[in-house]
This record gives C-alpha cells, structure tokens and sequence, in this order.
C-alpha cells in the first residue's frame, strides 16, 4: 500500500545509476503528540531493489531514516528498456512494490 | 473593491476628457489606501489570541508605514511627536532596579516564543532578540536586521552600572527595550514593554545582560 | 527599511556584510544543493497530476477544463503568470483562489467550505498537491505577471501597503524582515522582496518542501506562517490581501525563473 514511489534509472558506460524517493512517513517512534502520548513508530524495515528479477540492492533501515526518504544507488550492467523494480517492508508489515524503466 | 475603484476612474476619466486613461496616473495614492483598508477589513479573521485589534488603526505604524511607503522619511516635527508619545508610555521600573540576572537576561533573549495565535495568552513570552541581533559574542545563531550588541555595555564606558557616571546609559537601555521608538521614531524593533510582552522582571535581565561587566556581552 | 539617518558610511558598510555570505550560510546552501537532487516535493507533484486529471466531486469532472489565465486545460506557463485578473469572477486571483473557483465551478466542490479547511488535511491537502503540480509545469520559466488590467495595478498598489503596513504585538511588517539586501533572520537568510531577489528566491522559490517539518508549503501556507510570526490575527485563505501580497511580489519579480516545487530546509 502506501503513495507510490517516484523512480529513475538511467544506464552509461555499463553502469545504471537508480534514483529512488519513496513516501512513507517514517515515524521513529520516540516523538510524543500535543498530549503527551508517544506516536507509534511506523517506518520502513527493509529495501530491496532488483534488476531482470537479481537483487542488486538490499537495505535495512529503521527508525534513524527520516520521512520520505530519498534512496541513490548505482550497478553493474543494465540496459535502455530494461526494468528496476524497488520493494520496501515496513514494520507494520505493510509493503509497496514499484517498477521503473531505464533509460 | 473593484466596482468602487472602477466608478471612480472612469469618473475622473471623463472629468478629466482625456481620451486614454491608465489606472496609475488616475488612481490617486488615496483610491489605493481605501482599497487597502478594506482588503484588510475582509481579509483577516480572529485565531486564537491573535485578534483583530491587533492591527486596529495605531499612531506610530500607520505614520511609519505611509511614509515607508512613500519613500520619504518622516518630517523632524512628525518624528519627534511620536517620540515623545512613546517616551510617555514608557514605565520606568517601580523600585527603581535596573539591572536583574544576566543568565536569566540570555535565555529571554533567546526565546521567541509567545503571542502567535498558537500560543495560550499564560505563555512566558521570549524577547526574540537573537532574531535581529549579535549578543553574546559565543554564541552563532544571531540575526543581522538589527546592529550588533557585543560590546555594548564596554563600549559605552561602563565600568560600574550602579554609579553615577553610568546612569544615563542605564536608562538609555531600559527605555529602549520597553519602547524603542522613544528613541526613533519609525525603529523597526518591538516594543517589548509598552506592547505587553515582557515583563519588567525579563527586561531587568535583558539590561543586565547588556550592561552588567560580567555578562559575556562585555568580556 | 527607511531609517531617517542612512549616511553613506553605514551604506557601505551594509554593503560590504550583504554580499559577504558567512561560513554558515556557505555550508547551508551546500546542504541545500545537496537535497534538491530527490526532492519530496516531486511526490506531491506526482499526486496533483492525478488529482488534475481525475473525475471528483459532485458534478463528477476533471480539473482539465480549469482556466489558468491561459485558457481552459492551458497549465503549462499559467503559474508565473498568476496572480492575474479574471473575467469570469471579475477578481484577480492567484494559483490557489483560482483552484477553489475550478474546483466549485467544474467540480461542484463549495469553495467557501474548501478554504475554511485545515491546511494539510483533506480537500486542503488535495489543493497543495494540485497548486505543486501546476507551478511545476512552469519549472524553468520567468515571471511575467501582467499590470494590464485596472483591477491588477490596483491590487498592485494594495499589496505594496500590505507589505509596508507594520502591526500585530510587534509592529512587524513584511517589510521589517524583508525590506533590505543581505539580511538574516538567526541563521536563516531573508530575501529582500521590494525588488526583484534574483531567479529561484523568493516569491519564485514556493510552493517548496520543507525538510525540517516535512511538509509541502504553497505560497499561501507560506503568507499564512508569515502573518502568524508577525503575531497577526489570521488571513483567511485566498483572501484579497494574499492575492495582492503575491502580485506585489510577483510583479517585482518579473524575469525571475520560477524554481517551484523548490525545496527548503
């Protein structure tokens, strides 16, 4: 569930370099509202990113990452046309899937 | 708005038999202050504390405000009234203590809380000073819209603010803080006493930070 | 701001501090340069396209039909040519009143109970994203906001009072802190908004993302904070004095390239 991510993947020289921003509130879990009580942590656990089905990147994250986190990676290979596909789990078991082309 | 500053034009329009009309030379500085006033009229509401009165017609600022404007300062007659008003509403402390605790004075001066319609009115108001100035020289997070104070107290040759010798400063500093357009007419500071927000005990500790030989302001 | 004693010592001397940026500001703008690649304003613009191109509201209809001041659907360039007067509302508008307008007269949306909502939550919520979308597809563009019409110089003349008039607790105009070249407000740098602050500052830096509360502010969230600060009693949202503030600022910062969605910290 979740907003969907915005994605951009571009290949040079045998290298494709991923740029990920993802929407999620990313709420630490040691903030407290107006009244005193303590906002539940809700924020993403794990990242992975995979090309032609290879994970290509696995990340694991917690509450010290803040909202709307912005994700920048590169690998080896990949080509125009190809997919990137980005996966997040977070700890209330939630979990969003998008997919991008390079280009 | 609109259909008052229509009818007015095309009535000068015609009085006037020019065959082109453009609003600006037209539209007298007086038609622009009527529609300013009424924007304002309908286009502000109470929130919370924060209420209408608070930008009610006011001596100093729709005199500052026009002039600035204009573009033109005000005349030396005009000026001096103000100054003189505001130096009447000043209130001098009632047991004649200037000077108050200059650690207290350095956290006052560097709260900017209070008054804004999030605010509940039993708030302890900060004095916002760091917004516009240097204080304690050790410390960065200062604004540049007013002069420096670092120095201050040295600078003006006080050595000793109980004396004699150092009397006049000290009231300089405690009627510039209470209302500064005592002193300048069209000074772009708060008027921290007059308008209700510090309390005469903050402002004793704002002067003895400025003042007092120990306070960071003067080493 | 106007000091009746500005000799030409104290000129120079400002002069000298404005254009010399201290370490800290050097190192903020860094950090600046740094988040703008991966901006979160570009999830708010994403959602506005949708929100533009999807049937809401009572009447069940898009926004595609909405006229921008460049004809209906026209949203690229509309953003650094608002606020602009209309002739089918007989008002200028900025972006925002603008968007209410649309979204009661294509959408069947009541625009009055629109603006009373809280900002960041609901149909307000909606309208950030739409008003991000539309100023980005103006990304790029300078401002040419038009003093053609009467009704425009008017508001013109009405949003440089409203700049310069001084109130609240404080005596604070706009002008108070943003009335001069080079200065700081603590460690957080204020355009001089009288003139034209140079391209990305200023009126053509918002809507923008702020990092530190993570949240999409519009140029009338922006006004709203200001007014707030300046322990004024509240504007009510797209109301006259917004739209003229935004003209005055618009129109002095003609030629100015639009950054919107920018981001802030």
């Amino acid at each position: 569930m979740g907003n969907p991510m915005r994605i951009r993947a571009k290949s040079a020289n045998g290298e494709t370099t991923v740029r990920v921003l993802m929407s999620h509130r990313m709420e630490g879990g040691q903030r407290k509202d107006a009244n005193g009580k303590p906002i539940p942590a809700h924020h993403i656990n794990t990242v992975t990113a995979k090309h032609n089905g290879k994970v290509v990147l696995s990340a694991d994250w917690g509450p010290a990452v803040s909202q709307n986190p912005y994700l920048a990676f590169s690998f080896k290979g990949g080509a125009k046309g190809e997919t990137v596909e980005i996966n997040w789990v977070d700890n209330k078991g939630d979990s969003r899937t998008d997919t991008a082309t390079i280009s | 708005m609109k259909k008052t500053t229509q009818s007015v034009l095309a009535a000068a329009c015609v009085a006037a038999l020019m065959a082109a009309c453009s609003s600006t030379t037209m539209s007298s500085s007086a038609d622009a202050d009527r529609a300013t006033a009424e924007v304002i009229k309908s286009s502000f509401q109470n929130k919370g504390i924060a209420k209408l009165d608070r930008i009610a017609p006011e001596a100093s600022n729709d005199l500052c405000s026009q002039a600035d404007v204009a573009g033109k300062a005000l005349d030396e007659k005009t000026a001096k009234a103000i100054e003189a008003a505001n130096m009447a509403a000043i209130k001098w402390p009632s047991d004649g203590k200037y000077l108050g605790d200059w650690k207290r004075g350095e956290k006052v001066a560097q709260s900017g809380k209070g008054l804004t319609w999030r605010d509940k009115i039993t708030r302890v108001n900060g004095g916002n000073c760091y917004n516009c100035h240097q204080i304690d020289p050790s410390f960065n997070s200062y604004g540049t819209l007013g002069p420096s104070l670092v120095g201050y107290g040295k600078l003006r040759g006080v050595t000793d603010p109980n004396s004699p010798a150092a009397q006049a400063v000290v009231k300089y500093t405690w009627g510039k803080i209470w209302n500064s357009r005592a002193y300048n007419a069209c000074s772009n500071m708060p008027r921290a006493g007059t308008n209700g927000i510090l309390t005469q005990n903050q402002v004793r500790d704002l002067v003895a930070l400025l003042l007092d030989p120990n306070s960071p302001v003067n080493k | 701001m106007r000091k009746h004693l500005l000799t030409a010592m104290t000129a120079l001397a400002l002069s000298t501090l404005a254009y010399g940026q201290s370490d800290m500001e050097k190192g903020i703008n860094k950090y600046r340069e740094m988040l703008a690649d991966g901006n979160p304003a570009e999830l708010f613009e994403m959602n506005g396209e949708e929100l533009w191109k999807t049937a809401r509201g009572p009447k069940n209809a898009t926004l595609e039909k909405c006229d921008l001041g460049k004809g209906p659907g026209v949203v690229k360039g509309a953003f650094v040519e608002l606020p602009r007067f209309f002739a089918d509302t007989g008002r200028v508008q900025d972006l925002e009143s603008r968007l209410l307008t649309c979204m009661e007269t294509l959408q069947g949306f009541n625009a009055a109970e629109l603006a009373k909502v809280k900002y960041n939550k609901g149909e307000m919520a909606n309208i950030r994203d739409i008003a991000t979308y539309v100023a980005g597809q103006s990304k790029g563009m300078r401002f040419a906001v038009p003093q053609n019409h009467a009704s425009e110089k008017t508001m013109y003349e009405v949003g440089k009072r409203l700049f310069f008039a001084r109130g609240g607790t404080h005596d604070f105009a706009c002008a108070t802190c943003h009335g001069e070249d080079g200065k700081r407000i603590r460690l957080q740098g204020v355009p001089n908004l009288t003139k034209n602050p140079g391209d990305g500052i200023g009126f053509a830096a918002w809507p923008a993302y702020r990092v530190g509360n993570g949240q999409m502010w519009t140029m009338q969230k922006r006004l709203n904070d200001c007014y707030r600060q300046q322990r004024f009693p509240e504007p009510k949202y797209g109301s006259d004095a917004t739209v003229a503030l935004g003209v005055y600022m618009g129109v002095n910062a003609k030629g100015a390239e639009s950054i919107a969605p920018a981001i802030k910290r």
